[in-house]
């Protein structure tokens, strides 16, 4: 598959400044700014605690931040609720599982086309003839999203009995069936082997090929260099740095506070 | 098929006052257990599929009882009238708490519908000058619809029944559909079910109405079948029973809510033999089934049959379903 060239646009798709996030006077986020143009793969890497998934966690909509503005295609998402910002057009993994483990795999990834159709309560409970054609339409979205995780064999299975690695893929799939122009991923890598994270590469690469922007916070280095367009380096909650993999790689601070040592990480 | 389920126990529903016929308990227990299902399949829509406790169940189930009561008694309303007042008021009622009371977890949730249970018996025996007060209510007149009045117990077994399979029908239909999914994204995760876009408050919201509404329909029908109503039907103790039955056929099935309410009909029937120890068996009892089916008495039992068969047909493995 070949890479398409990063789409040129003179509005980022994603513009956050001044970000400010404290927890009882520690500060997570002090203030973070950055900009991700529309079609790349960004992602956001530093150490533990250095404020990631505080950003992530910020940019849903699931914390309040004191400060800053989050303009997503040119509108505020601060101070909306994640549902609303889900409606925006942004969807998300999760770095500790969040899978409906009371459902199977196919119906997950169902409830991320929610947004895509409207069903009513009382249409829905008489089984109008309209709910039949939408069961039908949903069920070859999310079949869809599943083809392109490589998991349509796995449809009918229960979520709680897949392996961990196929798990943390349905939440990938689900993320994608409800059609997002912005794809957060937390830490997708963490706990996957090399195979499964080499699949993963290129199934990170196919997302933005279809393009959908990807947000991606991960400590697989060679996973972040290999695939990213550009990269934010995050550092008690501020940026060290921002720029494209060669540039992070060379930037002496960089290589100082997280990565240790001159490193090439070719893959 | 997707209704097969539902269609083998409409079948068995419908063939069982034929196979036993002028049985005084077919008709009566199976009546009652077919209340006891109508108000077990909209618990388990909150319980078993959104994830939500609600300790104060009767409550609803009071106030469709007593809206057909007073509507009919003291006002002459026709019954279907006074069924769809029941069923609006106990909407309406359970929107309004829905709110403030879903925001709250575990515990805490518990402990909010368990106070809202109670504040309902407390009126029901308080407000004389409707209710009747500890006294009840008398001389409810039959359902009546469209000109037929419901009169008779084989009679009531029809209305009863055609209702209760109508409830299990919509509650079937409601989990295999986008909001069912929704729901029980709620109870899977709600951080993600509101990342999907699912408004997990108004989601909380809806299937606390939906399951307050079954309980008002069959309030009605009760009230109506029994031409009395006294608020002992609706107290604290009716609530749990309700939980109970949730739990013990199988949280998250809706055939398990059925099999826990018919259970739990059959056995405070058939432990009247025990006589004093009659609680003592009830309780040893559920903490059987809880210990050895932990998954409840549909799955429970759905695995001992098949391991049943299994085991008649030789040591084959199963056959792919």
């Amino acid at each position: 598959m070949t890479a398409l060239p990063p789409r040129a646009s003179s509005l980022p798709l994603l513009a956050v400044t001044g970000l400010e996030q404290s927890f009882g006077g520690v500060m997570a986020l002090a203030g973070v700014s950055f900009q991700v143009a529309e079609g790349l793969i960004y992602a956001v890497i530093g150490p533990n605690g250095a404020g990631k998934t505080t950003l992530f966690n910020a940019l849903c909509g699931f914390y309040q931040p004191s400060a800053g503005s989050i303009r997503f295609a040119d509108r505020e998402l601060l101070g909306l609720p994640p549902y609303r910002i889900a409606a925006r057009g942004v969807a998300r993994t999760f770095q500790n599982l969040q899978l409906f483990f009371n459902m199977t795999v196919i119906e997950n990834v169902m409830v991320g086309c929610h947004l895509r159709a409207k069903t009513h309560l009382f249409a829905a409970a008489l089984r109008l003839p309209g709910i039949r054609r939408q069961e039908h339409q949903l069920r070859a979205w999310a079949m869809e999203a599943l083809e392109l995780c490589e998991l349509a064999d796995r449809a009918g299975q229960p979520a709680s009995a897949l392996p961990y690695g196929l798990m943390k893929r349905v939440e990938i799939a689900r993320a994608l069936a409800a059609k997002p122009r912005l794809l957060l991923l937390d830490e997708p890598a963490a706990g996957l082997n090399d195979t499964e994270t080499l699949a993963l590469r290129d199934l990170i690469a196919r997302i933005r090929d279809s393009g959908v922007t990807v947000l991606l916070v991960e400590h697989h280095m060679p996973l972040v260099m290999g695939v990213s367009d550009r990269l934010l380096v995050l550092d008690y909650g501020s940026v060290l740095a921002e720029g494209t993999p060669a540039d992070i790689q060379n930037d002496a601070r960089v290589v100082a506070a997280y990565l240790g040592g001159a490193v090439s990480y070719a893959v | 098929m997707r209704l097969a389920g539902f269609y083998a126990f409409a079948a068995a529903v419908a063939l069982l006052p034929a196979l036993f016929p002028d049985n005084y308990f077919v008709v009566v227990i199976g009546a009652s257990a077919g209340l006891n299902v109508i108000l077990a399949v909209g618990l388990n829509l909150l319980m078993g599929y959104a994830g939500q406790i609600s300790l104060g169940h009767a409550a609803f189930f009071g106030v469709g009882a007593y809206a057909s009561a007073i509507l009919t008694t003291r006002f002459g309303w026709p019954s279907l009238l006074a069924l769809a007042a029941g069923l609006l008021a106990a909407g309406l009622l359970a929107w309004g708490f829905a709110r403030p009371i879903l925001r709250l977890r575990g515990h805490y949730l518990a402990m909010a519908t368990l106070g809202f249970g109670v504040i309902a018996h407390v009126v029901m025996v308080q407000a004389t000058h409707w209710t009747g007060g500890p006294d009840g209510l008398a001389g409810i007149p039959p359902l009546n619809v469209l000109g037929w009045r419901v009169e008779g117990d084989l009679q009531w077994y029809g209305v009863i029944m055609a209702a209760m399979l109508l409830a299990v029908w919509l509650s079937l239909n409601l989990v295999d559909s986008q909001v069912g999914r929704a729901l029980r994204a709620v109870h899977g995760s709600e951080f993600a079910a509101q990342m999907m876009g699912v408004d997990t408050a108004r989601a909380k919201t809806q299937a606390f109405v939906v399951s307050a509404l079954f309980a008002a329909f069959a309030g009605s029908l009760f009230a109506h079948q029994q031409a009395f109503v006294s608020p002992d039907s609706f107290n604290l103790a009716v609530s749990v029973e309700l939980v109970t039955m949730v739990v013990l056929g199988g949280l998250a099935s809706t055939f398990g809510a059925v099999c826990g309410a018919i259970a739990l009909t059959l056995l405070q029937q058939g432990l009247v033999v025990f006589e004093d120890y009659e609680m003592l068996v009830h309780g040893a009892l559920l903490m059987a089934v809880m210990i050895f089916m932990p998954q409840g008495l549909f799955v429970g039992l759905t695995q001992a049959v098949r391991r049943l068969g299994s085991a008649l047909v030789g040591s084959k493995p199963p056959a792919a379903a």
